[in-house]
């Protein structure tokens, strides 16, 4: 709570700053602001940047480390009986002190030590956060005072406060790659302490998949066999299945949506089309699951099959479902972006409206559609919710759409559902299909965003 | 034949512009049509044209884009249509291959009389129409095929080849009649859109001849080119007229000088005056033609 007043504190600073420096401009200037080598304005902000920006700095530095300082001393103002126990023990006892400083526990329960330690630890909390104050209020008037000064008519504030926000806006970029990247990184990892447990050979070669490792040595059928080809296939049978429905059908409505459709038509299909986009995926998965799935089984026992009641066709055929929105999409833009000289080309030569579009326009946009194509390809590896509710769990190494087969994604799921040990393969054996499906869908990306630059420069 | 020049003019030297420029203060001085009357001026009609156009009005909607024109297209003749921009003579162009069926709301009324078909019936079908009048296009519109393929495209649609000896013949002829087969004879098979901004014009030129039309529409075909690629066309143009006719709207007033028979000068929407390109550039009838030619106006 502190914190929060201290931030408004420094907000209500820094705005003052900012009136202040346009002041000091406005006064140095003598009136005369076509004197002043910016607009008074960027006075303001440099000198509310000043008073802001190491204030801040040294507020989230602060915070960052303070517990880890509060707590040693702490921890060295214990008796020797506690500081020479092993670390997991002495960060169980520093857990009763913090709780107990901050009253979530009762002082009965504990032994007079740690009641010391969480009064020492209230104490220097306290002197803690009085000296983050006093610093935080020192800097940002300091700063504000030296910007105060450093304002003259010379002065190019405007480059200063530009570049401020430039390296602002890339400070802004860099954390959504650096966040990826970490992403990345710790797959990468722990998928490698899966492969030393695991031959990298026997994951993606073998045709076996049961994760269920023993906890006890007496326990039968638990040996763990990480053999991925199951998965691989099952999420190739899928997404065929979901690509069968999903590109000719999309391809299809993209054509007559942006061909022959009459502007109202258009306007209406069009969002009635993204609202099946914005369906959360888990409604599509009951849908298979409840709903599609008992009718392809009731069809395939009228006809003498024999349909798991969860199959990969069911949810093949819902995801295709999913992702139509997708691919029309995308090839509506790849068609749009086809010059109209084009289709005025080809009807000046006789052409009619379906040799134009046959002839012309698909081959020009063919690259467009086949980028689109290629990323509800990698969407529909990616795709979870619905394999999971309709596809089944089972491993089957199949080609049989009505069977039930099992995908990566869903197995990372299962794998990862419930209690955990962090290190035994079968938890670990999450990263490595993660790093596997990355890896694909990655590629997949790369080459379907390279195929579609590569169009849109023909044009252009 | 209609009334043809012997020679297009030629107005490179600078004398012989002053002298045109004589010419029309002469004939400026002498009565011309003043500017406030719109009615067509000048040989419309010719003896036995290629097209006949007779009260055509074209509406976008509510504007009223080409108003009364009766205009003949004579045979074997490069009509040249001028006048400045928005003034009708794109639209009136396109009505003659119905391109302008592809433009929501425009209603156009009138008739235009090719080969005793009424090109502005609603009920004619327009593939065969649009095989009888070509079109070249503004900015080069190949299709990003191969050279070859650009050509066949009009003769497969239209079933004008029984084997792939004559579609061969037909690419062939048709690149040498548009002058671009010395240029890529060794190369057919590369894509069309990879050629210079002239050899693809030439290329869609060639394109709209493989389906032997009679007659080829061209809107500035020249606007996107430099002056080289524009001679080239235009030395083009003259050689083709002896088998096509040509009609050209173009914004360059010396191009229609110098490869036209007949222009006709429109100005919003009106036919304004329309004679053998000597006399409407010579000895202008019209007060505003006469402006738009020394360049007072447009």
């Amino acid at each position: 709570m502190q914190i929060f007043i201290l931030l408004f504190i420094l907000a209500a600073m820094t705005v003052i700053s900012f009136y202040l420096g346009r002041q000091r401009a406005l006064t140095v200037a003598g009136g005369n602001v076509a004197a002043l080598n910016s607009l008074p304005g960027y006075y303001g902000y440099y000198m509310a940047l000043w008073c802001g920006i190491p204030a801040l700095f040294i507020l989230m530095f602060w915070l960052f480390f303070e517990s880890a300082i509060v707590a040693g001393i702490v921890v060295t103002s214990l008796p020797d009986a506690f500081t020479t126990l092993p670390e997991q023990q002495l960060n169980l006892v520093l857990n009763e002190i913090v709780n107990l400083a901050k009253e979530n526990i009762s002082a009965g329960q504990v032994s007079s030590e740690i009641t010391a330690a969480a009064q020492l630890y209230n104490q220097i909390q306290t002197v803690s956060s009085g000296l983050l104050f006093a610093l935080v209020v020192t800097l940002g008037a300091g700063g504000a005072a030296f910007a105060w000064n450093r304002i003259h008519v010379q002065q190019r504030a405007r480059n200063k406060v530009e570049r401020t926000v430039l390296i602002f806006l890339m400070i802004c970029s860099t954390i959504a790659i650096f966040t990826t990247l970490g992403i990345v990184l710790s797959v990468l990892f722990e998928a490698m302490r899966f492969f030393q447990m695991v031959p990298l050979t026997d994951f993606l070669l073998g045709l076996e998949w049961s994760p269920q490792t023993a906890i006890r040595s007496d326990q039968i059928g638990s040996s763990g066999a990480f053999g991925a080809v199951p998965l691989f296939a099952g999420t190739l049978l899928v997404s065929v299945i979901a690509m069968t429905v999903a590109a000719p059908l999309g391809l299809m409505t993209a054509i007559y949506l942006s061909e022959y459709a009459s502007p109202a038509i258009r306007a209406r299909s069009k969002p009635l089309l993204e609202i099946l986009a914005g369906i959360p995926t888990v409604v599509y998965g009951f849908f298979a699951a409840l709903t599609v799935a008992p009718l392809v089984r009731g069809w395939g026992e009228s006809l003498g099959l024999s349909v798991s009641s969860e199959s990969a066709l069911a949810a093949g055929v819902v995801m295709g479902i999913m992702i139509i929105p997708f691919v029309s999409s995308l090839s509506d833009d790849a068609i749009n972006a086809v010059p109209q000289s084009l289709r005025d080309g080809a009807y000046a030569l006789g052409a009619t409206q379906s040799e134009t579009i046959k002839k012309v326009i698909i081959p020009a946009a063919l690259p467009g559609i086949a980028g689109g194509v290629l990323l509800a390809v990698s969407r529909a590896i990616g795709e979870t919710m619905i394999v999971v509710m309709a596809a089944g769990l089972a491993a089957n190494l199949t080609a049989n759409p009505l069977e039930s087969v099992t995908t990566v994604t869903v197995q990372i799921v299962t794998l990862l559902v419930g209690d955990q040990e962090f290190d035994s393969p079968k938890t670990l054996a999450a990263f490595a299909l993660g790093l596997v499906l990355f890896a694909v869908t990655l590629t997949l990306n790369v080459i379907a965003l390279y195929i579609v630059r590569k169009y849109r420069e023909q044009y252009e | 034949m209609s009334t043809v020049l012997e020679k297009p003019l030629n107005f490179s030297s600078e004398r012989r512009r002053g002298e045109r420029r004589k010419h029309a203060r002469a004939a400026a001085s002498s009565a011309t049509v003043p500017r406030e009357d719109r009615q067509t001026v000048g040989a419309a009609v010719v003896e036995n044209p290629r097209i006949r156009c007779t009260d055509i009005n074209v509406h976008y909607g509510s504007k009223h884009a080409v108003k009364n024109v009766t205009l003949d297209i004579g045979q074997h003749e490069v009509m040249a249509m001028i006048g400045p921009s928005g003034c009708g003579k794109s639209t009136f162009l396109r009505c003659l291959n119905r391109m302008n069926d592809t433009i929501d709301n425009c209603r156009i009324t009138g008739d235009i009389w090719l080969d005793g078909l009424n090109v502005n019936d609603r009920a004619i079908d327009v593939v065969p129409l649009r095989a009888k009048v070509g079109m070249v296009f503004q900015k080069p519109n190949p299709f990003p095929k191969s050279i070859y393929e650009n050509i066949a495209f009009g003769p497969r649609i239209h079933g004008l080849a029984r084997n792939k000896t004559d579609l061969d013949e037909i690419v062939v002829n048709s690149l040498q009649n548009a002058g671009l087969w010395q240029e890529v004879k060794d190369q057919l098979d590369q894509l069309g859109t990879s050629l210079s901004g002239g050899q693809q014009q030439r290329l869609c030129i060639a394109r709209a001849i493989a389906v032997n039309p009679e007659v080829i529409l061209m809107d500035e075909p020249c606007s996107a080119l430099d002056p080289i690629a524009t001679a080239v066309i235009e030395n083009l143009m003259s050689e083709l007229c002896a088998e096509y006719s040509i009609v050209i709207v173009t914004h360059s007033m010396q191009q229609a000088a110098r490869v036209s028979h007949r222009t006709a000068y429109f100005h919003l929407g009106d036919l304004i005056e329309v004679g053998t390109t000597e006399s409407v550039f010579m000895n202008p009838l019209h007060q505003l033609t006469e402006d738009y030619i020394t360049g007072r106006f447009g």
